[in-house]
């Protein structure tokens, strides 16, 4: 009788090993050193700036971030650009207002509590303006992609030409690490395509991995302060833990039962 | 109960307790005599508790945000994580809250299966608790709707389809449940108004599982009867209150861990894309707590049937104290369904994995195996073991286990250093 379970155990154990086989023959995702990863995960406030600069001139054209408004980019935890300078960034944008005392609609500069400009007026027109294709909002992108930030950095870098045999439509571009492989996006960053002003050098990589930090940022403008929280809070339960352990034992020393 | 007569010190607390009898009931928690022996899966009621008080208070401040209209959900939700004051992690414990409600429930119900706590005379307390499974079950459901992502919406979409596999009424129904022909925003200000009622049905059947738990007084990890009070029993103050505390602040430690440092792992990327009908995920999963039922239902290849096997998964645990013939509850005296209990375990597991899995190939079959195992074992290995199995001779108490039994720490110590 013993012997026979002692095969089921093991029958189990081989099923459970031939899953994690045929589990890891995805893609490897590209990985690198995020700051932002770990109990002491911060963000890098040079490379959000950064991040934002890249955003702004090369993603803004097509992805909106709708529920960010410029006044977050002044904000503690995020890039944290001075008042002004928010300011200042918000002013370059012209936002749609109104209506006015006769009923028109109009434009002025942004203001901090504008949310960020959209760069469609709708998303018929985005997908109108990018082949059908809709350029998803970037708020949460960093959260709703399985991979997160991996994965949208792989994606970054992993436009490639496509293995012979395969032929693509007009506007589709081949990505080792797009769902599918088949991307609506061309190839969105190159070698010194904006010009950091803090002097780092705009590599690919660079570019990619300061706009991918920027959008987690987006994505949880709240991670600086969750991870802060989350330490003293461990640290209050472990202490909390202990000196209710000593005390439990100290109570169940009167009866003559263990805990 | 058999508590004494309790009588209040003070004049206004006679005077008091004579009309409502709240200081007895607080004195009767107090004193209630407690099995010495119990073991840290005991603490799960516990546990259990604070995490049904925890969802209802970081629900109900959710609630005062959070828009229930299919056009705004997720933005309200957005809105909760980036303005509101600590909104993320209100919203946060409360997400992760319920993978630990679940967790810790099937702690419970599987501690039950393991020391036999549903058999008589428990049978209320067990059959209270499965109502109570089934309506949190129903609850998280409806919640994990309202962010209104593609999970919530596509999840929403396959669960309440199952209904349109019942004969004749099915699609009635299915139109009923959506106020319309398809799930949207009736569907979703009804789950919104559901998932506030049903938990505070819940508190109150847990008040009254508690209550049933008080009459025969708790199983203990030998499951034998033991007079009360006796040598074998503890006040419940401060004795396993303190315990209770010890192991629910153990369990805060892993809850912190959870919503401070990764409180998206046990969630669904695609829940944080906005609903949309035109677009179907590539995979719909419900959330890891309902995956075995999930792969039982898929495992069935007719709808109908499938969704019948479905409830029969939970109905059979349901009529659990009458499948299971044996007199002895703990499987400590039970060799043989100490192996079949940790089968089932590994049962259960196998469905959740495959529950997650695409339903095609090898992981069809298995789930189909995992499935029809999981019915063999409440409806034939069950009530079979319990006629044929060979047990091992119970103690007569907790303090003095018959000759050759477990050697029980309380009688190796000196007992006459304690009085």
């Amino acid at each position: 009788m013993r012997n026979i379970f002692k095969i089921i155990y093991l029958i189990t154990l081989i099923l459970f090993g031939s899953f994690q086989i045929s589990a890891a023959e995805k893609v490897e995702l590209l990985k690198t050193d995020w700051s932002f990863k770990g109990i002491f995960g911060k963000f890098d406030r040079g490379s959000l700036q950064r991040g934002y600069q890249v955003y702004t001139e090369v993603c803004a054209s097509c992805h909106s971030m709708k529920y960010l408004s410029y006044r977050n980019l002044s904000e503690k935890g995020g890039p944290e650009f001075s008042v002004d300078q928010a300011k200042a960034i918000a002013a370059s944008f012209e936002i749609t207002d109104g209506p006015n005392e006769d009923g028109e609609m109009f434009q002025r500069p942004g203001k901090l509590s504008d949310k960020f400009a959209m760069p469609y007026a709708n998303d018929k027109e985005a997908q109108a303006a990018n082949g059908g294709a809709y350029p998803p909002d970037m708020s949460v992108l960093a959260k709703a992609r399985s991979g997160g930030v991996d994965y949208l950095y792989s994606v970054l870098l992993g436009y490639e030409d496509p293995p012979s045999g395969v032929i693509l439509d007009d506007g589709v571009y081949y990505n080792k690490y797009m769902y599918g492989n088949n991307i609506k996006m061309a190839k969105p960053l190159d070698d010194g395509l904006v010009e950091y002003s803090d002097g780092t050098e705009a590599t690919e990589e660079q570019m990619a991995k300061d706009v991918v930090t920027f959008l987690m940022w987006a994505a949880e403008p709240h991670l600086e302060a969750r991870h802060k929280m989350g330490f003293k809070a461990i640290i209050y339960l472990i202490i909390l833990t202990i000196l209710v352990y000593f005390s439990m034992k100290k109570i169940w020393s009167r009866i003559e039962s263990e805990v | 109960m058999s508590d004494q007569e309790f009588v209040p010190k003070s004049k206004f607390g006679k005077w008091f307790n004579d009309r409502l009898p709240l200081l007895s009931l607080a004195n009767h928690l107090t004193d209630y005599p407690t099995p010495k022996n119990l073991n840290y899966w005991w603490t799960f009621g516990g546990i259990l508790t604070f995490c049904l008080i925890t969802q209802i208070v970081t629900g109900l401040t959710l609630a005062m945000h959070y828009i229930a209209h299919s056009d705004l959900a997720f933005g309200s939700v957005e809105h909760i994580m980036r303005d509101v004051n600590y909104g993320w992690l209100i919203r946060y414990v409360h997400a992760n809250g319920a993978s630990m409600f679940f967790l810790a429930v099937y702690i419970h119900i599987f501690r039950s299966l393991y020391y036999g706590s549903y058999k008589a005379p428990r049978e209320v307390i067990w059959i209270i608790g499965m109502i109570i499974y089934f309506l949190m079950m129903a609850t998280a459901f409806m919640g994990y709707v309202l962010p209104w992502g593609q999970m919530s919406f596509w999840g929403a979409t396959v669960i309440t389809n199952l209904f349109s596999a019942i004969p004749f009424v099915g699609e009635g129904i299915v139109a009923w449940l959506w106020g319309g022909f398809a799930v949207d925003n009736p569907t979703l200000t009804r789950f919104y108004s559901l998932h506030y009622l049903l938990p505070f049905l819940i508190l109150g059947l847990v008040v009254l599982h508690i209550w049933a738990l008080h009459v025969p007084g708790n199983n203990n990890p030998i499951g034998i009867d033991i007079k009360k009070p006796s040598k074998d029993t503890v006040p419940f103050h401060p004795y396993i209150v303190i315990k209770d505390a010890f192991a629910l602040l153990m369990f805060l430690i892993v809850f912190a861990f959870f919503v401070f440092y990764s409180p998206n792992i046990l969630g669904h990327a695609d829940n944080y894309i906005e609903a949309n009908p035109m677009v179907t995920p590539a995979h719909i999963v419900p959330e890891w707590y309902l995956l075995p039922f999930y792969a039982i239902l898929r495992s069935v290849p007719d709808k109908l049937l499938g969704v019948i096997a479905m409830f029969a998964a939970i109905f059979v645990l349901v009529i659990l104290p009458w499948l299971d013939t044996s007199k002895i509850r703990s499987a400590v005296f039970r060799p043989l369904y100490k192996q079949f209990y940790w089968i089932l375990v590994i049962d259960v597991l196998i469905l959740g994995y495959v529950g997650a899995m695409p339903a095609e190939g090898l992981y069809l079959l298995i789930a189909r195996v995992a499935t029809a195992y999981y019915f063999i074992h409440f409806l034939i290995i069950l009530p079979l073991l319990g006629l044929k199995e060979k047990t091992i001779p119970l103690p007569l108490s907790i303090t003095e286990p018959v000759l050759g039994g477990f050697p029980n720490p309380s009688t190796v110590r000196n007992k006459e250093s304690l009085h």
